[in-house]
């Protein structure tokens, strides 16, 4: 008898490798487009923003001197592992009210720009590095290094394709991420969580937040040890000045209109590194 | 005569050797008695009738009256700037408008010595660092980027580039013609029309590089140069028809800027402060590190962003090499800017005169140590000696603020771990130095100092193929080489065939 009833999930934060529920006990209710109840997901408040910035802070060193080849095959690894979830992201997708050819397609589509731009670790500072011929005695050479922290305001639209093309070129070159999450994508942020917990990608180097995106929006612009924020994913009606904040570390803000692969996305969290030497005898 | 740093002065003035003055001959200046702004091809009064004196600051003589621009300047400019891109420059091949960047390149090498001249009289610095450093890096920057302006798409592979538009872009004091060509040659080269805004204290070599620009025919309002202080760059940044802001100047005034530009959606470049660290480890070639360090923080007075500020040297040898920098300064030659001897030149203003004395004194107060050479300043104009500062905490004003002065502050290290942690401990991140004859400890302090220029066993060196630009708050984008070429263009997917 007790398989007709069946076990839910329960939805909680990502942070530091660990799902733990928010500290402030709010949680709010995920619904499918009749307006039935999914989950009851958790809403993360500043302070679980907190401590999810210090998670990814302290995991970004170690994640950024792995060994690009390394990252590439961790990363390759998560493609995998969501490969064989493939009927739990359709499920997920359809219960949002995407229609079963368009969830497929999604699903495919997030995996093989996953699988992409995995294969990119190794390869973009040889595309975006260079040696400069400077009229002088000097080897000089520019390469790329990972800006830090970075938060990422998803769409919420497409809610796979959309996290996955975001949070990816993001992370491929050494960068640690905070994830904000929204409404019913929530759900699949967190089903990628857990797909990241049984990777190797390192505790704290994917932190996951569900809730308010705009509530959030203010303490992650203003946060003083986040380098950098993808705004692509805030909402139309968000009040613009709220992005001043972002002035008080330089953050870098990156807004992406198209939902595309490229390097550029890439190029977005990185910063050019020039190392001027003598030649001589 | 070339000293080296273990002789000391004393010994030089037993022989009574001294350096004969050679100063530079001013006669082959015109400067005018009052400048107008230059828009769109031609200079204009002012809308206001406001203007300013711009001074030499070695002497506090005013030099000459300069047009000071209203916001209806700026609209006057901005309007001139969207006229001459859509009527000539967007429609200019690539080759066509390398030929005028070169044309540009050309009459900046053949005009150097005048450029020059009046470089190091409205701004103070060393007639020999304008004419060996300033002068010939313009030039080379109008040189490297002409001939990018037909190639842009070998730049972005498969990507389609466009221009912005028109572009703001506002440069400081302290390199003034050298920023103008920082900024106006690739943003020209990547089809984009400007106004640019010169410093106030320093705006002569930007209005006559507008000569040049009329001398070489280049399509009226393409570059247009607007002179004022804040309020003017203010009018600028706010205006609602300027496609995208360049600023290079302080960290303060990058933020409100950025706060700004981030509402408007604005693309930005900020290229900021700097407090940069100067690593010294026990095993470097003292004699070259020495005069590495020297020119790290005298070059230009100390008013460079990306300075050598901050000396971390290894304690086995930190007595040591203080005690030969000392006896260094020593033999450095402060005085007037156009002799050609001179090491040192004039601090730029009265008012960042004023702020280095500040910091100084506040850094004696929070227990730093001061050592200043028995050099005597001239009674006229702004000066202040090379200066030294032992004894500083990481918590020092000091030790954190940029003092933008020839001002260095002294610190100590054991490990390369530690060295590499005080290094790190700044909000800025825009160069840094590292002294070894180890390659490896080169390398692995390179990766891991959090700063976008390093230079290892030297210091100080530009070059237009050399990508320059900072981490964290010393700002974003870079300027130079090929990575200088994207904050002015917008790309977009090349359609697959």
């Amino acid at each position: 008898m007790t398989g007709n009833i069946p076990i839910t999930k329960t939805y909680k934060l990502f942070i530091d490798g660990a799902f733990p529920r928010s500290e402030s006990g709010r949680t709010f209710s995920v619904v499918n487009p009749q307006g039935e109840l999914i989950a009851n997901a958790s809403q993360a408040s500043r302070k679980d923003l907190r401590e999810a910035v210090r998670a990814a802070r302290s995991a970004q060193n170690t994640w950024a001197s792995r060994t690009a080849y390394n990252r590439g095959q961790i990363l390759y690894r998560v493609a995998e592992m969501i490969e064989s979830r493939k009927a739990e992201f359709l499920d997920l997708l359809k219960s949002g009210g995407v229609n079963s050819r368009t969830a497929t397609r999604e699903v495919e589509e997030s995996i093989q720009r996953w699988v992409w731009y995995a294969g990119w670790s190794d390869k973009y500072s040889q595309i975006i590095g260079s040696v400069n011929p400077v009229s002088g005695p000097y080897f000089n050479f520019t390469v790329p290094e990972p800006t830090g922290v970075v938060g990422i305001i998803p769409p919420s639209e497409p809610s796979m394709l959309g996290l996955v093309s975001r949070l990816v070129p993001a992370i491929v070159s050494g960068n640690t991420a905070v994830v904000i999450s929204e409404g019913h994508s929530s759900l699949t942020a967190i089903t990628i969580a857990e797909v990241l917990a049984t990777s190797d990608v390192p505790s704290g180097v994917v932190n996951i937040l569900t809730g308010d995106q705009t509530d959030l929006l203010p303490w992650i612009i203003g946060h003083l040890d986040v380098n950098a924020v993808d705004i692509s994913g805030i909402n139309q009606d968000v009040d613009l000045t709220i992005l001043e904040e972002a002035s008080s570390n330089v953050k870098r803000l990156v807004s992406r209109k198209v939902d595309e692969e490229s390097l550029e996305l890439i190029s977005d969290f990185l910063e050019m590194k020039t190392v001027w030497h003598p030649i001589g005898r | 005569m070339e000293t080296s740093a273990s002789k000391d002065s004393s010994a030089i003035e037993d022989f009574g050797i001294d350096y004969a003055p050679a100063i530079e001959s001013t006669s082959l200046l015109n400067i005018k008695e009052k400048y107008g702004l230059f828009i769109d091809g031609d200079f204009l009064d002012s809308s206001s009738s406001n203007s300013f004196k711009t001074l030499d600051p070695s002497t506090e003589k005013p030099l000459s009256e300069i047009s000071e621009a209203s916001s209806a300047d700026i609209d006057k400019a901005v309007k001139a700037a969207r006229n001459a891109y859509e009527k000539y420059w967007m429609t200019m091949s690539g080759a066509v408008r390398a030929r005028y960047l070169f044309r540009i390149a050309r009459h900046l090498q053949e005009r150097s010595r005048e450029f020059a001249v009046l470089e190091t009289l409205d701004g103070g610095k060393p007639i020999k660092e304008s004419r060996d450093v300033d002068l010939p890096l313009a030039a080379a920057h109008f040189f490297y980027h002409a001939g990018w302006a037909d190639k842009l798409d070998y730049a972005f592979p498969q990507r389609k580039v466009e221009p912005h538009g028109v572009v703001g872009q506002i440069i400081p004091w302290n390199f003034p013609l050298l920023m103008a060509s920082w900024k106006l040659a690739p943003a020209l080269a990547c089809g984009n029309t400007v106004v640019l805004k010169p410093a106030e204290t320093t705006p002569l070599t930007a209005l006559l590089l507008a000569e040049v620009i009329k001398d070489v025919d280049l399509p009226p309002g393409v570059i247009n140069i607007v002179t004022g202080a804040g309020e003017t760059g203010s009018a600028l940044v706010e205006h609602p028809d300027v496609d995208k802001l360049a600023f290079t100047g302080s960290t303060e005034v990058g933020k409100l800027i950025q706060r700004s530009a981030v509402k408007r959606n604005l693309p930005l470049t900020l290229e900021l402060g700097g407090k940069a660290p100067h690593v010294i480890f026990e095993d470097a070639a003292l004699d070259q590190a020495i005069e590495g360090v020297i020119n790290g923080i005298f070059f230009n007075q100390g008013h460079v962003c990306c300075a050598g500020s901050r000396l971390l040297v290894q304690e086995s040898i930190a007595d040591h090499f203080i005690d030969r920098l000392q006896k260094r300064i020593e033999l450095l030659r402060v005085g007037n800017p156009l002799d050609k001897n001179t090491d040192i030149g004039a601090i730029n203003s009265k008012a960042q005169l004023e702020r280095i004395d500040q910091l100084v004194k506040a850094g004696v107060e929070e227990g730093a140590e001061v050592y200043k050479p028995s050099c005597s300043l001239p009674e006229k104009g702004y000066w202040y000696p090379p200066t030294v500062l032992t004894g500083v905490q990481q918590s020092h004003r000091v030790a954190r603020e940029e003092i933008f002065g020839p001002v260095l502050v002294v610190q100590t290290f054991r490990t390369p771990e530690e060295a590499l942690e005080k290094a790190n401990n700044t909000p800025y991140g825009l160069s840094a130095g590292i002294w070894t004859e180890k390659g490896s400890l080169i390398h692995w302090m390179a990766a891991r100092m959090r700063a976008g220029v390093i230079w290892a066993n030297t210091f100080n060196k530009f070059d237009p193929t050399s990508p320059f630009g900072g981490y964290k708050e010393s700002g974003f984008g870079r300027e130079g080489g090929m990575h200088g070429l994207a904050p002015y263009l917008k790309t977009k997917r090349k359609r697959s065939q």
